[in-house]
Protein backbone atom coordinates (compact mmCIF):
# COMPACT_ATOMS: atom_id res chain seq x y z
CA UNK A 1 0.00 0.00 0.00
CA UNK A 2 2.78 2.38 1.02
CA UNK A 3 4.66 1.45 -2.14
CA UNK A 4 1.71 2.58 -4.26
CA UNK A 5 1.55 5.93 -2.44
CA UNK A 6 5.30 6.47 -2.92
CA UNK A 7 4.97 5.60 -6.61
CA UNK A 8 2.07 8.06 -7.02
CA UNK A 9 4.07 10.79 -5.32
CA UNK A 10 7.07 10.22 -7.62
CA UNK A 11 4.72 10.29 -10.60
CA UNK A 12 3.19 13.54 -9.43
CA UNK A 13 6.59 15.15 -8.85
CA UNK A 14 7.74 14.07 -12.32
CA UNK A 15 4.57 15.55 -13.81
CA UNK A 16 4.99 18.76 -11.82
CA UNK A 17 8.66 19.13 -12.92
CA UNK A 18 7.49 18.70 -16.54
CA UNK A 19 10.07 16.02 -17.31
CA UNK A 20 7.94 15.21 -20.34
CA UNK A 21 5.29 17.31 -22.05
CA UNK A 22 1.89 16.82 -20.36
CA UNK A 23 0.42 14.82 -23.24
CA UNK A 24 3.23 12.28 -22.82
CA UNK A 25 3.31 12.32 -19.02
CA UNK A 26 -0.22 13.05 -17.83
CA UNK A 27 -0.97 13.67 -14.20
CA UNK A 28 -2.29 10.76 -12.13
CA UNK A 29 -5.59 12.62 -11.97
CA UNK A 30 -5.91 12.70 -15.79
CA UNK A 31 -5.18 8.97 -15.93
CA UNK A 32 -7.71 8.33 -13.18
CA UNK A 33 -10.27 10.27 -15.22
CA UNK A 34 -9.59 8.19 -18.33
CA UNK A 35 -9.45 5.05 -16.23
CA UNK A 36 -12.90 5.55 -14.71
CA UNK A 37 -14.28 6.71 -18.06
CA UNK A 38 -12.96 3.61 -19.81
CA UNK A 39 -14.17 1.33 -17.06
CA UNK A 40 -17.72 2.60 -17.37
CA UNK A 41 -17.45 2.11 -21.11
CA UNK A 42 -18.07 -1.50 -22.05
CA UNK A 43 -15.22 -1.63 -24.57
CA UNK A 44 -12.55 -2.08 -21.92
CA UNK A 45 -14.40 -4.96 -20.29
CA UNK A 46 -14.66 -6.56 -23.68
CA UNK A 47 -10.88 -6.22 -24.05
CA UNK A 48 -10.31 -7.71 -20.58
CA UNK A 49 -12.66 -10.61 -21.35
CA UNK A 50 -11.06 -11.19 -24.75
CA UNK A 51 -7.54 -11.25 -23.31
CA UNK A 52 -8.56 -13.50 -20.43
CA UNK A 53 -10.24 -15.91 -22.85
CA UNK A 54 -7.08 -16.13 -24.94
CA UNK A 55 -4.86 -16.43 -21.89
CA UNK A 56 -6.99 -19.16 -20.29
CA UNK A 57 -7.24 -21.13 -23.52
CA UNK A 58 -3.49 -20.91 -24.11
CA UNK A 59 -2.82 -21.68 -20.46
CA UNK A 60 -5.13 -24.72 -20.52
CA UNK A 61 -3.32 -26.13 -23.56
CA UNK A 62 -0.01 -25.39 -21.81
CA UNK A 63 -1.17 -27.27 -18.71
CA UNK A 64 -1.90 -30.38 -20.76
CA UNK A 65 1.36 -30.17 -22.72
CA UNK A 66 3.44 -29.12 -19.71
CA UNK A 67 2.03 -31.95 -17.57
CA UNK A 68 2.80 -34.59 -20.19
CA UNK A 69 6.24 -33.10 -20.75
CA UNK A 70 6.93 -32.86 -17.01
CA UNK A 71 5.93 -36.48 -16.45
CA UNK A 72 8.15 -37.56 -19.34
CA UNK A 73 11.05 -35.52 -17.95
CA UNK A 74 10.64 -37.13 -14.55
CA UNK A 75 10.09 -40.71 -15.70
CA UNK A 76 12.55 -41.15 -18.56
CA UNK A 77 16.19 -40.44 -17.80
CA UNK A 78 17.18 -40.43 -21.45
CA UNK A 79 14.44 -37.93 -22.32
CA UNK A 80 15.49 -35.75 -19.40
CA UNK A 81 19.13 -35.77 -20.46
CA UNK A 82 18.23 -34.93 -24.04
CA UNK A 83 15.48 -32.36 -23.56
CA UNK A 84 15.84 -31.09 -19.98
CA UNK A 85 18.38 -28.36 -20.79
CA UNK A 86 16.43 -27.39 -23.90
CA UNK A 87 13.21 -26.92 -21.95
CA UNK A 88 14.99 -24.91 -19.27
CA UNK A 89 16.52 -22.85 -22.08
CA UNK A 90 13.07 -22.18 -23.54
CA UNK A 91 12.02 -20.95 -20.13
CA UNK A 92 14.76 -18.31 -20.29
CA UNK A 93 14.03 -17.26 -23.86
CA UNK A 94 11.61 -14.28 -23.79
CA UNK A 95 8.54 -15.57 -25.57
CA UNK A 96 8.19 -12.27 -27.44
CA UNK A 97 11.05 -13.61 -29.55
CA UNK A 98 8.54 -16.10 -30.94
CA UNK A 99 6.09 -13.42 -32.10
CA UNK A 100 7.68 -12.78 -35.52
CA UNK A 101 7.98 -16.50 -36.16
CA UNK A 102 4.40 -17.08 -35.04
CA UNK A 103 3.15 -14.35 -37.38
CA UNK A 104 5.07 -15.80 -40.29
CA UNK A 105 3.74 -19.30 -39.60
CA UNK A 106 0.18 -18.53 -38.58
CA UNK A 107 -0.18 -14.97 -39.99
CA UNK A 108 -1.83 -12.47 -37.69
CA UNK A 109 -4.34 -14.79 -36.06
CA UNK A 110 -5.55 -16.14 -32.76
CA UNK A 111 -3.43 -19.23 -33.41
CA UNK A 112 -0.30 -17.08 -33.56
CA UNK A 113 -1.11 -15.53 -30.19
CA UNK A 114 -1.89 -18.91 -28.63
CA UNK A 115 1.35 -20.31 -30.04
CA UNK A 116 3.34 -17.63 -28.25
CA UNK A 117 1.40 -18.14 -25.01
CA UNK A 118 1.93 -21.90 -25.12
CA UNK A 119 5.65 -21.58 -25.76
CA UNK A 120 5.84 -19.11 -22.89
CA UNK A 121 3.95 -21.14 -20.31
CA UNK A 122 4.64 -24.80 -21.11
CA UNK A 123 8.33 -24.97 -20.06
CA UNK A 124 7.59 -23.52 -16.60
CA UNK A 125 4.78 -25.98 -16.00
CA UNK A 126 6.87 -28.92 -17.21
CA UNK A 127 9.85 -27.94 -15.09
CA UNK A 128 7.70 -27.27 -12.03
CA UNK A 129 6.12 -30.71 -12.24
CA UNK A 130 9.44 -32.44 -12.96
CA UNK A 131 11.12 -30.80 -9.97
CA UNK A 132 8.08 -31.56 -7.82
CA UNK A 133 8.46 -35.22 -8.72
CA UNK A 134 12.23 -35.13 -8.19
CA UNK A 135 11.73 -33.71 -4.69
CA UNK A 136 9.11 -36.25 -3.69
CA UNK A 137 10.30 -38.52 -0.84
CA UNK A 138 11.36 -41.81 -2.43
CA UNK A 139 9.13 -43.77 -0.09
CA UNK A 140 5.91 -42.61 -1.79
CA UNK A 141 6.40 -44.45 -5.07
CA UNK A 142 7.42 -47.55 -3.11
CA UNK A 143 4.28 -47.33 -1.00
CA UNK A 144 2.27 -46.84 -4.17
CA UNK A 145 3.80 -49.93 -5.71
CA UNK A 146 3.13 -51.84 -2.49
CA UNK A 147 -0.52 -50.83 -2.57
CA UNK A 148 -0.76 -52.02 -6.14
CA UNK A 149 -0.69 -48.68 -7.97
CA UNK A 150 1.01 -49.23 -11.29
CA UNK A 151 1.12 -47.25 -14.53
CA UNK A 152 -1.65 -44.68 -14.77
CA UNK A 153 -2.87 -45.41 -11.22
CA UNK A 154 0.60 -44.62 -9.87
CA UNK A 155 0.61 -41.26 -11.67
CA UNK A 156 -2.92 -40.40 -10.64
CA UNK A 157 -2.91 -41.53 -7.01
CA UNK A 158 0.72 -41.12 -6.00
CA UNK A 159 3.03 -39.15 -8.28
CA UNK A 160 0.81 -36.18 -9.19
CA UNK A 161 -0.52 -35.61 -5.67
CA UNK A 162 2.94 -36.03 -4.16
CA UNK A 163 4.40 -33.52 -6.62
CA UNK A 164 1.51 -31.09 -6.21
CA UNK A 165 3.38 -28.32 -4.35
CA UNK A 166 6.06 -28.12 -7.07
CA UNK A 167 3.42 -28.52 -9.76
CA UNK A 168 1.40 -25.60 -8.43
CA UNK A 169 4.53 -23.44 -8.24
CA UNK A 170 5.09 -24.32 -11.91
CA UNK A 171 1.47 -23.50 -12.80
CA UNK A 172 1.75 -20.19 -11.04
CA UNK A 173 4.89 -19.26 -12.92
CA UNK A 174 3.35 -20.64 -16.10
CA UNK A 175 0.37 -18.32 -15.66
CA UNK A 176 2.66 -15.30 -15.26
CA UNK A 177 4.51 -16.29 -18.44
CA UNK A 178 1.26 -16.95 -20.30
CA UNK A 179 -0.12 -13.53 -19.42
CA UNK A 180 3.11 -11.73 -20.32
CA UNK A 181 3.46 -13.62 -23.58
CA UNK A 182 -0.12 -12.85 -24.52
CA UNK A 183 0.38 -9.12 -23.97
CA UNK A 184 3.51 -9.18 -26.13
CA UNK A 185 1.65 -11.09 -28.83
CA UNK A 186 -1.42 -8.84 -28.70
CA UNK A 187 0.73 -5.77 -28.96
CA UNK A 188 2.25 -6.95 -32.21
CA UNK A 189 -0.42 -9.18 -33.72
CA UNK A 190 -2.86 -6.33 -34.01
CA UNK A 191 -5.87 -6.89 -36.23
CA UNK A 192 -9.24 -5.44 -35.21
CA UNK A 193 -11.05 -8.37 -36.86
CA UNK A 194 -9.59 -10.71 -34.25
CA UNK A 195 -11.16 -8.78 -31.42
CA UNK A 196 -9.49 -6.23 -29.21
CA UNK A 197 -7.54 -7.46 -26.20
CA UNK A 198 -5.75 -5.43 -23.56
CA UNK A 199 -2.49 -5.51 -25.51
CA UNK A 200 -4.32 -4.06 -28.48
CA UNK A 201 -5.83 -1.32 -26.30
CA UNK A 202 -2.24 -0.48 -25.37
CA UNK A 203 -1.27 -0.39 -29.04
CA UNK A 204 -4.28 1.83 -29.88
CA UNK A 205 -3.22 4.21 -27.16
CA UNK A 206 0.24 4.42 -28.66
CA UNK A 207 -1.10 5.09 -32.14
CA UNK A 208 -3.45 7.80 -30.89
CA UNK A 209 -0.71 9.22 -28.65
CA UNK A 210 -3.28 8.90 -25.88
CA UNK A 211 -1.07 8.52 -22.85
CA UNK A 212 -3.89 8.20 -20.27
CA UNK A 213 -5.22 5.29 -22.35
CA UNK A 214 -1.76 3.65 -22.42
CA UNK A 215 -1.43 4.06 -18.66
CA UNK A 216 -4.92 2.68 -18.12
CA UNK A 217 -4.10 -0.36 -20.23
CA UNK A 218 -0.88 -0.95 -18.29
CA UNK A 219 -2.71 -0.73 -14.99
CA UNK A 220 -5.41 -3.11 -16.19
CA UNK A 221 -2.86 -5.63 -17.48
CA UNK A 222 -1.12 -5.57 -14.11
CA UNK A 223 -4.39 -5.68 -12.23
CA UNK A 224 -5.84 -8.64 -14.13
CA UNK A 225 -2.59 -10.62 -13.83
CA UNK A 226 -2.43 -10.03 -10.08
CA UNK A 227 -6.13 -10.76 -9.64
CA UNK A 228 -5.83 -14.19 -11.25
CA UNK A 229 -2.79 -14.91 -9.11
CA UNK A 230 -4.56 -13.80 -5.92
CA UNK A 231 -7.90 -15.42 -6.65
CA UNK A 232 -6.72 -18.74 -8.06
CA UNK A 233 -3.11 -19.68 -7.44
CA UNK A 234 -2.45 -18.21 -4.01
CA UNK A 235 -5.48 -19.87 -2.36
CA UNK A 236 -4.75 -23.12 -4.19
CA UNK A 237 -1.18 -23.19 -2.92
CA UNK A 238 -2.26 -22.25 0.59
CA UNK A 239 -4.84 -25.02 0.61
CA UNK A 240 -2.38 -27.66 -0.59
CA UNK A 241 0.28 -26.69 1.93
CA UNK A 242 -2.18 -26.47 4.77
CA UNK A 243 -3.66 -29.84 3.92
CA UNK A 244 -0.20 -31.36 4.34
CA UNK A 245 0.59 -29.42 7.49
CA UNK A 246 3.41 -27.62 5.70
CA UNK A 247 2.42 -24.03 6.34
CA UNK A 248 0.76 -21.89 8.94
CA UNK A 249 -2.76 -20.86 8.05
CA UNK A 250 -1.65 -17.32 7.29
CA UNK A 251 1.45 -15.81 5.87
CA UNK B 1 24.34 -73.35 23.97
CA UNK B 2 25.11 -74.46 20.47
CA UNK B 3 27.61 -72.66 18.30
CA UNK B 4 26.10 -70.32 15.73
CA UNK B 5 24.91 -72.30 12.79
CA UNK B 6 23.85 -71.23 9.35
CA UNK B 7 20.44 -72.62 8.63
CA UNK B 8 20.32 -74.04 5.12
CA UNK B 9 16.90 -75.61 5.38
CA UNK B 10 14.57 -73.88 7.74
CA UNK B 11 11.38 -75.71 6.90
CA UNK B 12 9.63 -76.41 10.18
CA UNK B 13 10.11 -80.15 9.86
CA UNK B 14 13.83 -79.90 9.11
CA UNK B 15 14.32 -77.46 11.93
CA UNK B 16 12.39 -79.64 14.31
CA UNK B 17 14.40 -82.71 13.40
CA UNK B 18 17.74 -80.96 13.53
CA UNK B 19 17.19 -79.06 16.74
CA UNK B 20 15.25 -81.69 18.57
CA UNK B 21 13.08 -78.85 19.81
CA UNK B 22 9.46 -79.47 20.45
CA UNK B 23 7.47 -78.08 17.56
CA UNK B 24 3.76 -78.83 17.57
CA UNK B 25 2.72 -81.17 14.77
CA UNK B 26 -0.02 -78.75 13.77
CA UNK B 27 2.58 -76.11 12.98
CA UNK B 28 4.71 -78.52 10.98
CA UNK B 29 1.74 -79.39 8.85
CA UNK B 30 0.65 -75.81 8.36
CA UNK B 31 0.92 -74.70 4.78
CA UNK B 32 3.86 -72.57 3.76
CA UNK B 33 3.06 -68.88 3.39
CA UNK B 34 6.47 -67.63 2.29
CA UNK B 35 9.27 -69.73 0.90
CA UNK B 36 12.69 -68.17 0.44
CA UNK B 37 15.14 -70.38 -1.36
CA UNK B 38 18.90 -69.63 -1.40
CA UNK B 39 18.38 -65.95 -2.07
CA UNK B 40 21.35 -63.65 -2.60
CA UNK B 41 21.21 -59.99 -3.34
CA UNK B 42 23.87 -57.58 -4.39
CA UNK B 43 23.44 -54.04 -5.60
CA UNK B 44 25.56 -53.51 -8.63
CA UNK B 45 26.49 -56.66 -10.46
CA UNK B 46 30.05 -57.42 -9.45
CA UNK B 47 30.89 -61.06 -9.97
CA UNK B 48 33.95 -62.91 -8.79
CA UNK B 49 35.81 -64.95 -11.44
CA UNK B 50 34.03 -68.09 -10.24
CA UNK B 51 30.65 -66.48 -10.89
CA UNK B 52 29.74 -65.86 -7.26
CA UNK B 53 28.61 -62.44 -6.13
CA UNK B 54 31.11 -59.95 -4.85
CA UNK B 55 30.14 -58.24 -1.59
CA UNK B 56 26.51 -59.37 -1.52
CA UNK B 57 24.10 -57.74 0.91
CA UNK B 58 22.34 -61.06 1.39
CA UNK B 59 23.95 -64.42 0.86
CA UNK B 60 22.09 -67.67 0.27
CA UNK B 61 19.22 -66.96 2.59
CA UNK B 62 16.65 -69.69 3.00
CA UNK B 63 13.53 -69.41 5.12
CA UNK B 64 10.14 -71.03 5.17
CA UNK B 65 7.38 -69.26 6.99
CA UNK B 66 4.24 -71.20 7.86
CA UNK B 67 0.81 -69.77 7.47
CA UNK B 68 -0.22 -67.99 10.63
CA UNK B 69 3.32 -67.79 11.93
CA UNK B 70 4.89 -64.71 13.49
CA UNK B 71 8.58 -64.55 12.58
CA UNK B 72 10.94 -61.82 13.72
CA UNK B 73 14.07 -61.06 11.74
CA UNK B 74 16.58 -59.62 14.16
CA UNK B 75 19.87 -57.98 13.31
CA UNK B 76 22.02 -54.90 13.61
CA UNK B 77 21.46 -51.93 11.31
CA UNK B 78 22.71 -52.56 7.82
CA UNK B 79 22.55 -56.34 7.99
CA UNK B 80 20.15 -56.53 5.09
CA UNK B 81 16.93 -57.28 6.94
CA UNK B 82 15.04 -54.49 5.21
CA UNK B 83 16.49 -55.59 1.88
CA UNK B 84 15.16 -59.08 2.50
CA UNK B 85 11.74 -57.69 3.37
CA UNK B 86 11.69 -55.63 0.17
CA UNK B 87 12.51 -58.75 -1.79
CA UNK B 88 9.66 -60.65 -0.17
CA UNK B 89 7.36 -57.72 -0.87
CA UNK B 90 8.38 -57.80 -4.51
CA UNK B 91 9.64 -54.21 -4.47
CA UNK B 92 13.00 -55.51 -5.62
CA UNK B 93 14.10 -58.81 -7.10
CA UNK B 94 16.80 -61.17 -5.81
CA UNK B 95 20.08 -61.45 -7.69
CA UNK B 96 20.07 -65.20 -7.16
CA UNK B 97 17.58 -67.65 -5.70
CA UNK B 98 13.80 -67.59 -5.59
CA UNK B 99 11.07 -66.29 -3.34
CA UNK B 100 7.60 -67.75 -3.45
CA UNK B 101 4.55 -66.63 -1.54
CA UNK B 102 2.01 -69.45 -1.73
CA UNK B 103 0.16 -67.58 1.02
CA UNK B 104 -0.88 -64.94 -1.50
CA UNK B 105 -0.14 -61.25 -1.84
CA UNK B 106 1.97 -59.48 0.74
CA UNK B 107 1.41 -56.14 2.43
CA UNK B 108 4.37 -54.12 3.66
CA UNK B 109 4.36 -51.62 6.50
CA UNK B 110 7.27 -49.20 6.64
CA UNK B 111 9.20 -47.76 9.56
CA UNK B 112 8.71 -44.11 8.82
CA UNK B 113 5.30 -42.73 8.43
CA UNK B 114 4.60 -43.71 4.87
CA UNK B 115 1.06 -42.41 4.88
CA UNK B 116 0.20 -40.00 2.09
CA UNK B 117 0.00 -36.54 3.66
CA UNK B 118 -2.38 -35.22 1.01
CA UNK B 119 -5.07 -37.67 2.13
CA UNK B 120 -6.92 -37.97 5.42
CA UNK B 121 -6.40 -41.08 7.55
CA UNK B 122 -9.59 -42.59 6.17
CA UNK B 123 -8.71 -41.73 2.58
CA UNK B 124 -5.32 -43.41 2.94
CA UNK B 125 -7.18 -46.58 3.84
CA UNK B 126 -9.70 -45.98 1.07
CA UNK B 127 -6.93 -45.77 -1.51
CA UNK B 128 -5.61 -49.16 -0.39
CA UNK B 129 -9.12 -50.65 -0.65
CA UNK B 130 -9.61 -49.13 -4.08
CA UNK B 131 -6.29 -50.40 -5.38
CA UNK B 132 -7.07 -53.83 -3.91
CA UNK B 133 -10.24 -53.85 -6.07
CA UNK B 134 -12.60 -53.89 -3.11
CA UNK B 135 -16.11 -52.95 -4.35
CA UNK B 136 -16.90 -49.29 -3.79
CA UNK B 137 -20.04 -50.04 -1.79
CA UNK B 138 -17.93 -51.65 0.94
CA UNK B 139 -15.37 -48.87 1.32
CA UNK B 140 -17.00 -46.81 4.07
CA UNK B 141 -17.92 -49.76 6.29
CA UNK B 142 -14.52 -51.29 5.75
CA UNK B 143 -12.67 -48.06 6.64
CA UNK B 144 -14.63 -47.78 9.86
CA UNK B 145 -14.07 -51.46 10.68
CA UNK B 146 -10.31 -51.16 10.14
CA UNK B 147 -10.10 -47.95 12.15
CA UNK B 148 -12.01 -49.65 14.98
CA UNK B 149 -9.60 -52.57 14.76
CA UNK B 150 -6.62 -50.30 15.43
CA UNK B 151 -8.66 -48.34 18.03
CA UNK B 152 -9.00 -45.20 15.95
CA UNK B 153 -12.76 -45.41 15.41
CA UNK B 154 -14.26 -42.16 14.15
CA UNK B 155 -10.89 -40.55 13.45
CA UNK B 156 -10.95 -41.15 9.71
CA UNK B 157 -11.31 -37.49 8.80
CA UNK B 158 -8.09 -36.49 10.59
CA UNK B 159 -5.20 -35.18 8.54
CA UNK B 160 -1.96 -37.13 8.85
CA UNK B 161 -0.08 -34.19 10.38
CA UNK B 162 -2.71 -33.96 13.07
CA UNK B 163 -1.95 -37.48 14.31
CA UNK B 164 0.72 -38.54 16.81
CA UNK B 165 3.47 -40.96 15.78
CA UNK B 166 1.67 -43.87 17.39
CA UNK B 167 -1.63 -43.00 15.73
CA UNK B 168 0.07 -42.72 12.36
CA UNK B 169 1.47 -46.21 12.68
CA UNK B 170 -1.99 -47.46 13.65
CA UNK B 171 -3.37 -45.92 10.47
CA UNK B 172 -0.48 -47.44 8.51
CA UNK B 173 -1.35 -50.83 10.02
CA UNK B 174 -5.00 -50.36 9.09
CA UNK B 175 -3.96 -49.43 5.56
CA UNK B 176 -1.76 -52.52 5.30
CA UNK B 177 -4.69 -54.66 6.49
CA UNK B 178 -6.93 -52.98 3.92
CA UNK B 179 -4.89 -54.63 1.21
CA UNK B 180 -6.59 -57.87 2.19
CA UNK B 181 -3.44 -59.91 2.12
CA UNK B 182 -2.84 -62.49 4.78
CA UNK B 183 0.91 -61.94 4.83
CA UNK B 184 2.02 -58.81 6.60
CA UNK B 185 5.63 -57.66 6.31
CA UNK B 186 6.68 -55.08 8.87
CA UNK B 187 9.89 -53.09 8.60
CA UNK B 188 10.68 -51.77 12.09
CA UNK B 189 7.23 -50.20 12.24
CA UNK B 190 7.49 -49.10 15.86
CA UNK B 191 11.16 -48.07 15.96
CA UNK B 192 10.46 -44.36 16.03
CA UNK B 193 7.89 -44.56 18.84
CA UNK B 194 8.35 -43.99 22.56
CA UNK B 195 8.54 -47.09 24.78
CA UNK B 196 5.04 -46.85 26.22
CA UNK B 197 3.32 -46.33 22.87
CA UNK B 198 5.37 -49.17 21.44
CA UNK B 199 4.31 -51.46 24.26
CA UNK B 200 0.64 -50.70 23.64
CA UNK B 201 1.05 -51.32 19.94
CA UNK B 202 2.81 -54.62 20.61
CA UNK B 203 -0.23 -55.81 22.49
CA UNK B 204 -2.54 -54.70 19.74
CA UNK B 205 -0.45 -56.20 17.00
CA UNK B 206 -0.47 -59.55 18.85
CA UNK B 207 -4.24 -59.35 19.20
CA UNK B 208 -4.76 -58.42 15.55
CA UNK B 209 -2.38 -61.15 14.41
CA UNK B 210 -4.49 -63.76 16.19
CA UNK B 211 -7.88 -62.28 15.33
CA UNK B 212 -7.11 -61.79 11.65
CA UNK B 213 -5.21 -65.05 11.23
CA UNK B 214 -2.21 -63.28 9.71
CA UNK B 215 1.26 -64.43 8.83
CA UNK B 216 3.71 -61.78 9.98
CA UNK B 217 7.37 -61.26 9.17
CA UNK B 218 8.59 -58.53 11.46
CA UNK B 219 11.99 -56.88 11.07
CA UNK B 220 13.58 -55.27 14.12
CA UNK B 221 16.91 -54.52 15.77
CA UNK B 222 15.28 -54.62 19.17
CA UNK B 223 15.73 -57.97 20.95
CA UNK B 224 12.99 -57.37 23.48
CA UNK B 225 10.58 -56.50 20.71
CA UNK B 226 11.49 -59.64 18.79
CA UNK B 227 11.01 -61.86 21.83
CA UNK B 228 7.86 -60.07 22.87
CA UNK B 229 6.19 -60.61 19.51
CA UNK B 230 7.70 -63.50 17.58
CA UNK B 231 7.06 -67.21 17.70
CA UNK B 232 10.36 -67.60 15.98
CA UNK B 233 13.31 -65.21 16.09
CA UNK B 234 15.88 -65.36 13.31
CA UNK B 235 19.20 -63.69 14.07
CA UNK B 236 20.96 -62.20 11.06
CA UNK B 237 24.63 -61.38 10.69
CA UNK B 238 25.92 -58.55 8.53
CA UNK B 239 28.03 -58.42 5.38
CA UNK B 240 26.85 -60.68 3.95
CA UNK B 241 23.45 -60.99 5.57
CA UNK B 242 22.71 -64.57 6.54
CA UNK B 243 20.84 -66.29 9.33
CA UNK B 244 23.17 -67.37 12.09
CA UNK B 245 20.75 -68.74 14.66
CA UNK B 246 17.12 -69.11 15.38
CA UNK B 247 15.05 -69.45 18.50
CA UNK B 248 11.53 -70.67 18.98
CA UNK B 249 9.79 -68.59 21.56
CA UNK B 250 7.76 -71.36 23.09
CA UNK B 251 5.77 -69.32 25.51
CA UNK B 252 2.05 -69.52 25.80
CA UNK B 253 -0.16 -67.04 27.56
CA UNK B 254 0.98 -63.70 28.85
CA UNK B 255 4.07 -62.56 27.03
CA UNK B 256 5.01 -59.54 29.02
CA UNK B 257 8.61 -58.52 28.72
CA UNK B 258 8.89 -58.91 32.52
CA UNK B 259 8.13 -62.65 32.42
CA UNK B 260 11.24 -64.56 33.57
CA UNK B 261 11.51 -66.93 30.61
CA UNK B 262 11.11 -64.04 28.18
CA UNK B 263 13.77 -62.05 30.00
CA UNK B 264 16.15 -65.04 30.01
CA UNK B 265 15.67 -65.64 26.30
CA UNK B 266 16.11 -61.94 25.57
CA UNK B 267 19.41 -61.83 27.39
CA UNK B 268 20.61 -64.98 25.60
CA UNK B 269 19.74 -63.47 22.21
CA UNK B 270 21.30 -60.16 23.17
CA UNK B 271 24.59 -61.93 23.91
CA UNK B 272 24.56 -63.44 20.44
CA UNK B 273 23.58 -60.20 18.78
CA UNK B 274 26.41 -58.40 20.56
CA UNK B 275 28.86 -61.03 19.39
CA UNK B 276 27.66 -60.53 15.82
CA UNK B 277 28.02 -56.78 16.04
CA UNK B 278 31.51 -57.07 17.57
CA UNK B 279 32.58 -59.51 14.92
CA UNK B 280 31.74 -56.97 12.21
CA UNK B 281 33.13 -53.98 14.03
CA UNK B 282 36.64 -55.38 13.66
Amino acid sequence: MLAIVVLLVIWWVAYWLKLQPPHLLPSPLDVWGTFTKLLTNGAVWEAVTKSLQRAFLGFAISVVLGTLLGLALAQFTLFRRAFGPLITGLQILPSIAWVPAAILWFSISTEAMLFVVILGATPSIANGLASGIAQMPSIYPRVGKMLGATGFDAIRFVILPAALPGYIAGLRQGWAFAWRSLMAAELIAYAPALGIGLGQVLQQGRELVDMPMVMTAIILILFVGILVELCIFAPLERYVLKQRGLAGAKR
Amino acid sequence: MSESTIVPDSSPRAVAERSGLHVPESLIDAATAVSINRVSKSFGNDLNPDGSLRAPVLKEISLDVRQGEFVCLLGASGCGKSTLLNLIAGLDSPTQGTIETPGGRTALMFQESALFPWLTAGDNIKLALRLADVPKAEWNDEIERLLELVHLGGQGSKRIHELSGGMRQRVALARALAQRSKILLMDEPFAALDAITRDVLHEELSRIWQEQDLTIIFVTHNVREAVRLGQRVMLMSSRPGTFVRQWDVDVTGERRIEAPEIAALASEITTDLRREIRRHAK
